[in-house]
């Protein structure tokens, strides 16, 4: 078993990078330095975690560098760490996502500002991935809220006060169910067995409660996940955030806010409550292809390519949903791997629209036209992330949304034959907007530089993901399929064919 | 027939002593001194007797701790935790208050301790309400608290919305004191006295066939508090108050109103009238529901700073409801938690507010603070920070005030109710974060820098640190919350 030292490493590193980059605001490019350097260690280790990461530790599940300290007792607060399968994924991506968004959307403006929020929203993020008790993981799931607001209302577009009061709002008021929920849980779990207040995620697994119970619990979980994830209906502020955002701002939403999300789905409404599964699963399952069909319709007839993106992304989390909530190891593992892919492909895409914004000042399909003359490189870097996100086989995005609907064809089929729709929409929206964007005739032509050799250095490591986990995903299924297994396990009532 | 004098516990009302002490010696001094009274005389002697109040609570916790709660004077004033607790946030917020008038002060060159003596008898008075086991000690202690304020509230005599604001104060104030102390009369009426713990004890061996007269009581009890709370429907004269009053005489209200009247609502409810439960928490349930939503909903039109908060106010009075609701001795300790936390708060909030409100407290206007963090880092960020408390942040004392009520309601059987509230402070976090837009916006053009005087810098301070520190580290706080409503019952 390995230390929580690793893990609390990864918390909190960026926090003190946020102070140094603070404190460094004076002298001009410190602070872009400090944060730069502070994002590379956290990759780093981030990184040697993922390798050390043992499953087949002796009690612990399948959790590996575990630690647990309680802060306050009156309130049940506690300080619990550890990964799993399921979550080792998503600390990478999370240590992935910022340096790639520092490197690739930098802003010069208030800069030290800027790094600071990158960093501290990193923290929490994190915080909320390593979290192994409900209140811990809430309480980083809010904290999340306070950076990700000041980076959207100070660097965004036009609207991005509107944008940051809307995206604060409904996550917030969405967190009201949950936070009730979580407490509801908390007590009936310490009614039953008495002791003090506690929210650890395995204690809370053993409360006993009725259908009922389970199902309103779910549905409060749901609601709060649903708004982050998004689900549709609940999806509505999505579109005009990521738009209005700044490119770092938009890739770390849809990267990796979104997918806390799905997580809490998975790890805390379908993990501690699988008594509510028989009643819940055909309505989210049916939500989930809703949110395919839904999102695919709009990403093509949407003008603009950020809210393209936004659509497209509810309608990969609705492959996820799909996966989480279909409950088989294969659509399960599926959902988790799609997790990273989905974050990994939307980073990079959200990165390239970046690149485009920067040389024609405008994210509106109609204006971009006929890049690929000037610009092949990004027409080609497009290309591949692209596909990538139709699920080109060979590609890492074919590798998650097949393990997904194989899982579902076998226990759920009319739902995998409405999302498989999705995959085909999926080529038809991003190829159509491919084309408006980068063939054709365009005024001003000359005028468009290719990718710079910095920009190629920052796509880099997007590409190779994309490439080898499409051709050889052993080493990370290997590192999901036994948590997926043993978690499918343990919500999977006795005597169930899974 | 004789009149026997009871005995009286001195340490026990050690507090409202030396406030009421530091009132008298300073009205002397006023008497005695030629010309008019140095204004930091006047602060030294304040602070001094918020400090005294503040250390009185140590030699009381002791005593608490060896011979556990008591009573005295007749049974009609309590000695426990929960008072002891309540009454040095009191002496807390008289002290933070004061720092910030001292500079208002100056700012607005007035002289003289008028304000001073007021403060430390309004002190007094809250201080006796978390005391108060008698509802006409209490209704004692809500005069004395009251009246002072209606002095205070119009005590600039240079804007006529600070004399329209007392007079409204004053009239509907009197009305709801008039409504309280008919209550206490029907009450007594019903049960025979006007002491808690024997109301309490008379309803809890008797069978009350005809309730009418205690429920007319009791929901008369009710209202008058309600109106001091401020909880909706009784909160119209709120908004022009905050508005109309001298801004740091604001901020010491709205902290200090809301601790002694609260501690005398848990007592009456919870001690008092605990055995009515069934009956005041439906429409105790009403109340935060109306209260949280609606505080919310009206700040949001706002314009101006002082009435936002005053909503804001209304909005966190709800919460305070809602720990009262829970009807256990969780939800009192997390009332009084909230209160805790919440008073430096708003203290210092309003600290904040009284700067830019600038020469002649004018500029209240949301606009007013349109890039005051570009121009001045410190004091936007510390605003910054106080809202994110008041909305409830994590990291600050704000979430776990809300947490602690909401954990109490949820605890009680308030799953829905809990919801509601919450819902409420998703509504109150827009204008607390579109006032955070507007001090992060664009400075405007030749906005000038506001100076930030010394004593002031110190009662913001206190209130930011408080906010973070028991924010990141809530333990100790919420333990002597909770450890502190062991309620004298008897």
């Amino acid at each position: 078993m390995h230390s929580s030292l690793w893990l609390t490493v990864l918390v909190w590193l960026p926090l003190l990078g946020a102070a140094a980059a603070l404190l460094a605001r004076r002298r001009p490019g410190a602070p872009f330095a400090v944060a730069v350097a502070t994002a590379s260690v956290e990759l780093a280790v981030s990184l040697v975690v993922a390798v050390l990461y043992n499953d087949h530790l002796a009690g612990a599940h399948t959790f590996d560098f575990v630690g647990r300290w309680v802060l306050a007792a009156p309130f049940g607060l506690a300080y619990d760490v550890g990964i799993d399968g399921i979550s080792l994924l998503l600390v990478v991506l999370t240590a992935l996502v910022v340096l790639l968004a520092l490197l690739g959307a930098r802003e010069k403006r208030s800069e030290a500002a800027f790094v600071s929020w990158l960093l501290m929203l990193t923290t929490f993020t994190m915080g909320s991935f390593v979290a192994r008790d409900l209140l811990e993981f809430f309480i980083f799931f809010e904290l999340t809220l306070v950076p990700s607001y000041f980076l959207v209302a100070h660097w965004g577009g036009a609207q991005r006060s509107r944008a940051a009061l809307k995206f604060f709002v409904y996550t917030f008021a969405g967190s009201a169910f949950l936070f009730t929920g979580l407490l509801y849980l908390g007590f009936l779990h310490q009614h039953q067995v008495g002791g003090p207040l506690t929210f650890a995620d395995a204690a809370l697994a053993s409360t006993s409660m009725s259908h009922a119970t389970a199902v309103w619990l779910f549905v409060a979980f749901a609601i709060a996940f649903g708004v982050k994830s998004p689900i549709w209906p609940l999806h509505t502020w999505s579109p005009l955030v990521y738009a209005e955002a700044p490119t770092a701002g938009s890739m770390e939403l849809s990267a990796l806010l979104a997918k806390l999300g799905s997580y809490g789905l998975l790890r805390f409404a379908v993990g501690l409550l699988p008594l509510a599964l028989s009643t819940v699963r055909p309505y989210m399952l049916t939500l989930a292809v809703i949110g395919i069909i839904y999102g695919s319709a709009l990403a093509a007839t949407t003008p603009d390519l950020k809210r393209l993106v936004a659509y497209s992304s509810l309608a990969q989390m609705g492959f996820v949903t799909l996966g989480i909530m279909t409950g088989s190891t294969i659509a399960t593992t599926g959902a988790v791997l799609l997790m990273f892919n989905h974050g990994v492909i939307t980073a990079g895409l959200f990165l390239l629209i970046g690149y485009i914004e920067r040389r024609r000042g405008s994210a509106t399909i109609a204006d971009l036209r006929g890049m690929q003359g000037p610009a092949p490189v990004l027409a080609g870097l497009f290309t591949v992330v692209m596909m990538a996100s139709i699920g080109l086989p060979g590609l890492s995005g074919f590798i998650s949304e097949f393990l997904v609907l194989v899982g579902a064809f076998s226990t759920h089929v009319w739902w995998a034959v409405a999302a498989t729709i999705g995959v085909v929409l999926a080529a038809v929206y991003l190829l159509w907007a491919y084309q408006r964007v980068f063939h054709g005739q365009a005024r001003d032509i000359d005028q468009v530089p290719d990718v710079t050799h910095r920009e190629r250095w920052v796509i880099a490591p997007i590409v190779a993901i994309v490439v080898v986990l499409g051709i050889f995903p052993k080493p990370v299924l290997d590192r999901v399929t036994p948590t997926a297994h043993q978690f499918v396990e343990s919500v999977t009532p006795a005597g169930v064919t899974k | 027939m004789s009149l026997t004098i009871p005995s009286i516990h001195y340490l026990a009302i050690l507090p409202v002593l030396i406030l009421f002490g530091g009132a008298v010696v300073l009205l002397a001094l006023t008497a005695l001194v030629r010309g008019a009274l140095r204004t930091t005389v006047a602060t030294g002697i304040t602070l001094l007797a918020a400090a005294g109040a503040f250390a009185a609570g140590f030699f009381q916790w002791a005593n608490i701790d060896r011979y556990g709660p008591s009573t005295t004077i007749a049974h009609a004033v309590v000695l426990d935790g929960f008072s002891v607790v309540a009454s040095a946030v009191i002496a807390v917020s008289l002290g933070l208050a004061t720092l910030v008038a001292h500079d208002w002060f100056h700012r607005e060159g007035v002289r003289g301790a008028e304000y001073h003596i007021l403060a430390m008898a309004t002190a007094a008075g809250a201080v006796l309400m978390t005391q108060a086991n008698d509802l006409i000690v209490i209704f004692l202690g809500l005069e004395t608290l009251s009246i002072g304020l209606y002095v205070l509230v119009a005590f600039d005599r240079h804007r006529g919305a600070s004399s329209e604001a007392a007079l409204k104060y004053f009239l509907l104030g009197g009305f709801a004191s008039a409504l309280f102390i008919y209550g206490a009369a029907l009450v007594y009426g019903a049960t025979g006295s006007t002491n808690l713990s024997t109301v309490s004890y008379f309803l809890g061996t008797n069978v009350i066939l005809r309730p009418g007269l205690l429920y007319a009581g009791g929901a008369l009890l009710l209202v008058g508090f309600a109106f001091k709370v401020a909880a909706v429907p009784f909160h119209q004269w709120s908004p022009d108050v905050y508005e109309g009053a001298p801004t740091p005489v604001t901020g010491y209200m709205a902290a200090v109103v809301k601790v002694g009247a609260f501690a005398a609502l848990i007592r009456v409810l919870i001690s008092a009238l605990g055995t009515q439960m069934t009956t005041w928490r439906p429409i105790l349930w009403a109340l935060v529901v109306l209260t949280t939503i609606v505080g919310a909903s009206l700040a949001i039109v706002q314009r101006n700073a002082k009435r936002m908060l005053a909503y804001s106010s209304i909005n966190h009075a709800g919460f305070i409801l809602l720990g009262v609701w829970a009807a256990s001795a969780r939800g009192s300790a997390a009332s009084l938690f909230y209160l805790a936390t919440y008073a430096p708060v708003v203290v210092a909030t309003f600290a904040v507010v009284t700067l830019v409100g600038g020469p002649g407290d004018e500029r209240h206007t949301v606009d007013s603070y349109r890039g005051l963090a570009r121009r001045q880092p410190w004091l936007g960020a510390a605003l910054g920070i106080l809202l994110l408390s008041q909305l409830g942040a994590p990291l600050t004392t704000g979430f776990y005030a809300k947490f602690a009520v909401l954990a109490a309601a949820v605890d009680g059987g308030g799953g829905p109710l809990a919801l509601l509230a919450l819902l409420g402070a998703a509504i109150a976090a827009f204008f607390y974060l579109r006032w955070t837009i507007v001090l992060y916006a664009e400075s405007p053009e030749g906005a000038a820098s506001i100076p930030v005087p010394r004593a002031t810098a110190v009662a913001i301070g206190v209130g930011v640190a408080v906010t973070l520190v028991f924010g990141v580290w809530p333990g100790p706080l919420a333990a002597l919350a909770q450890h502190a409503t062991v309620l004298f019952t008897s």
